[in-house]
């Protein structure tokens, strides 16, 4: 089922078009990756969902209903351009905003000492902003979007700021809150982040959507039928290079172990045709098929348009 | 609106926390009160030191060398309780001049000979004479030529002395019944010109404060983050409304300060009132017996008279009203003002760029101030009439005709417009506030803010 549905959004601002025709549907309890370049509409959307901006066309379904202001409460959201008040102490300023979301007072200092013993920074409760490094008013940001219990996060470039430790508890709590049932929107230039924490995308391009669907079909859909196969010792590569089911794409010999890339020229080949046909060669210790990472579908598909556009003009 | 609490009560406690608060809260009597007092004080220090003024009188009308010199000569000159006058004779005014200072007199009056056909007299001093020296001896000396004058023409001295006067002048202003009502203008020009200028101030101050809040959560990039949970709306609303609880606060704990400042400083003071009582009480008696001594006192009686006047005056001034219209006015001004600044804070990414956008606001605030002169020496004059119904103006120039008295319709009209304008400008910034307070790095000039009002969808 859909938690949320966005159909033909169009945001314009004077001077350019930042969402045309935009749509995407979000499954409920999913993780949610929103794609795509700088400028390329991501944040438009993101705050049309958050109802901070209103869309000119198109509209928003939140668990089946048109989407209203009452929803907010169940949203939780960390902007990309996110700050505190920086000569505002860091525990004042948790509890103010988390009381702007609409939990009371005494359950929000219940809740703010969970999390502040949970990542262990029960020490900076009565220091300023100011006084925080950047990771440091990052992970407080992040504690505060989540204080009110929402059960539909966005999340816009979580990780930008972090240190891989940081990044890492990060990740382990966005999972852990997917376990508990949240659905999860993450906005992110990590692709390796995606294919970790990523069910479905979105890869938005000059204001449309130009890719969407789960992560896993997706890099099906654009796999192109390469192999990467290691052997040990020696290998008959006078051999290998005769066939013409395939092309050798490369080859390195590192550490007495030959790693070869193969892409398979005849579709009608199987795989295990091709590892009948391999085997002989010399001692296999393994055999894979390499699908793309997402860093090369979304440098593919954002680069393709760009192609397109020189070609046209 | 419970979340619009939580924003006021934030603006309110964390501005009221600051140093700078307390500081401008304790300083602020205490520099008003050094106005109202020091003045006061520093004239009576002058008044205290007993200036003694050597007379040389060739003319021989004021001293009698013939008689004997401790005894009081009725056609010496008046003194004052701090003007004294020691009349030498046989001394030339060159053994004087050069070593008065030591004899502890503070000048030396030459009268000389044709006082009667020429009437110049000299006073020589090695610090300039105050102008309360001066005034005294001119005023003495007119008296006492002019009835030497008429005493050529054999008038009886009886006559002389009756003919004496001093002219008060009581300004009466007349209400529409025909009812005449004395009154100070002085005293509400002051009104005035404190009250209009403490709005001006105020609304300066906390105006900017507004901007300087908005430009804050812009840059601190938290806009964000707080617009996600409530509308932009209640955000620049519950600043604006939490710096006002702010600025009457301050206000409040001014007005509670000044008087207590006031009150002790009139404890201190107490034993000079009662001697002011005393002295009057006696000249008053000394009026009834003697009528020599009645005429000199009769300056003093004047200053009495006045005093008297001046503080039934300030009894029949109603203060309420006054309190009452300045609340009025602080407030609503400030809305108007204050609704301009956030929106001016929400279109640029610093407080320097806000330079382009300040003028055409504080042109008109500044315009009011400049008016001081106009409006309280002809306060129901067309240039006062008309910049009190201006809402930009109004606030400054209305506050200052209130103590004169304006009549009910014309404050009623511009209560009324005043209001108008800052709900409609309240919205008007709020549309280029919801606009402006996400919009990051852009040059902004009014051609783009004209943009932002036609947004439909923000």
């Amino acid at each position: 089922m859909n938690i949320f549905e966005a159909k033909g959004i169009v945001k314009q601002y004077s001077g350019h078009r930042a969402l045309d025709n935009v749509s995407v549907s979000i499954r409920e309890g999913s993780v949610f990756g929103i794609l795509g370049p700088n400028g390329a509409g991501k944040t438009s959307l993101i705050r049309i969902m958050n109802q901070i901006t209103a869309p000119d066309e198109g509209e928003l379904f939140f668990k089946g209903q048109p989407l209203n202001p009452s929803n907010i409460v169940e949203f939780g959201y960390l902007p990309e351009e996110r700050g505190l008040y920086k000569k505002m102490k860091v525990g004042e300023q948790a509890l103010y905003l988390a009381m702007l979301r609409g939990v009371k007072k005494t359950e929000a200092l219940k809740r703010l000492k969970f999390w502040f013993e949970r990542f262990e920074i029960q020490s900076w409760w009565g220091k300023k902003v100011e006084e925080l490094s950047k990771g440091m008013q990052q992970k407080v940001q992040f504690i505060i979007s989540v204080l009110h219990e929402p059960k539909f996060l966005i999340f816009d470039e979580p990780f930008s700021g972090f240190d891989p430790i940081n990044v890492n508890i990060l990740k382990q709590e966005i999972l852990r809150m997917k376990e508990e049932g949240a659905t999860i929107i993450l906005s992110t230039h990590n692709m390796a982040s995606v294919e970790e924490l990523c069910d479905d995308i979105a890869l938005i391009n000059k204001s449309k959507v130009v890719l969407s669907g789960a992560v896993s079909e997706i890099r099906q859909r654009f796999k192109n039928n390469t192999y990467a196969v290691t052997y040990s010792g020696f290998i008959n590569l006078i051999e290998a290079s005769l066939r013409h089911q395939y092309e050798i794409l490369s080859h390195v010999e590192k550490d007495g172990l030959h790693h070869l890339k193969f892409k398979l020229l005849d579709q009608s080949v199987s795989t295990n045709m091709l590892i009948s046909g391999l085997l002989p060669l010399g001692n296999m210790i393994s055999f894979n098929e390499v699908l793309p990472t997402m860093n090369d579908i979304f440098i593919n598909a954002v680069g393709e348009i760009v192609n397109e556009e020189i070609l046209t003009n | 609106m419970n979340k619009i609490w939580i924003i006021i009560k934030r603006e309110y406690l964390t501005r009221v926390k600051k140093r700078s608060f307390i500081i401008m809260t304790l300083l602020g009597p205490i520099l008003m009160a050094a106005m109202f007092i020091g003045p006061a004080w520093l004239t009576q220090m002058e008044d205290n030191e007993v200036k003694t003024i050597a007379v040389i009188d060739s003319s021989q009308l004021f001293v009698n060398t013939l008689l004997d010199s401790s005894k009081v000569n009725i056609d010496s000159l008046p003194e004052t309780e701090f003007i004294k006058f020691k009349y030498l004779t046989n001394i030339k005014v060159g053994d004087i001049e050069n070593n008065f200072k030591d004899n502890g007199y503070s000048a030396l009056l030459f009268i000389p000979t044709s006082i009667l056909s020429s009437p110049l007299v000299s006073l020589s001093s090695n610090k300039q004479p105050s102008m309360a020296v001066r005034m005294h001896i001119s005023n003495v000396l007119k008296r006492k030529i002019e009835s030497w004058k008429l005493k050529l023409y054999n008038v009886d001295p009886k006559i002389l002395k009756s003919i004496e006067t001093n002219v008060h002048v009581g300004v009466i202003k007349l209400s529409d019944d025909g009812k005449g009502k004395e009154e100070f203008a002085d005293l509400k020009m002051y009104l005035g010109i404190i009250g209009g200028m403490l709005i001006y101030f105020f609304i300066f101050m906390y105006g900017a404060q507004v901007m300087r809040g908005v430009i804050e959560e812009k840059t601190s990039r938290i806009i964000e983050v707080i617009i996600s949970s409530v509308k932009p709306f209640q955000l620049m609303m519950g600043k604006i409304v939490g710096i006002a609880c702010v600025g009457l606060t301050q206000f409040l704990l001014w007005i509670i300060l000044t008087a207590t400042i006031v009150i002790g400083a009139q404890k201190i003071f107490f034993n000079d009132t009662n001697t002011y009582k005393n002295i009057k009480a006696q000249s008053i008696m000394a009026n009834t017996q003697n009528l020599n001594i009645a005429n000199e006192n009769s300056q003093n009686e004047v200053a009495f008279n006045e005093m008297d006047n001046l503080y039934s005056e300030i009894n029949k001034i109603d203060f309420v009203a006054i309190i009452g219209s300045f609340l009025f006015f602080f407030l609503a001004g400030y809305l108007l003002y204050s609704a301009m600044f956030a929106a001016i804070g929400s279109a640029v990414d610093s407080e320097a760029d806000t330079q382009q956008f300040m003028m055409p606001v504080t042109i008109p605030l500044i315009l009011s101030v400049a008016l001081v002169g106009n409006v309280t020496s002809n306060p129901e004059g067309p240039l006062a009439f008309w910049f009190s119904m201006i809402p930009f103006t109004s606030p400054v120039v209305m506050m200052m005709r209130i103590p004169y008295g304006v009549p009910p319709e014309q404050v009623a009209l511009s209560v009324g417009i005043l209001i108008a304008s800052f709900i409609f400008m309240t919205w008007l910034a709020g549309k280029i506030y919801r606009t402006g307070i996400l919009m990051y790095g852009k040059k902004v000039n009014y051609k783009e803010l004209y943009k932002w009002l036609k947004y439909k969808n923000y």
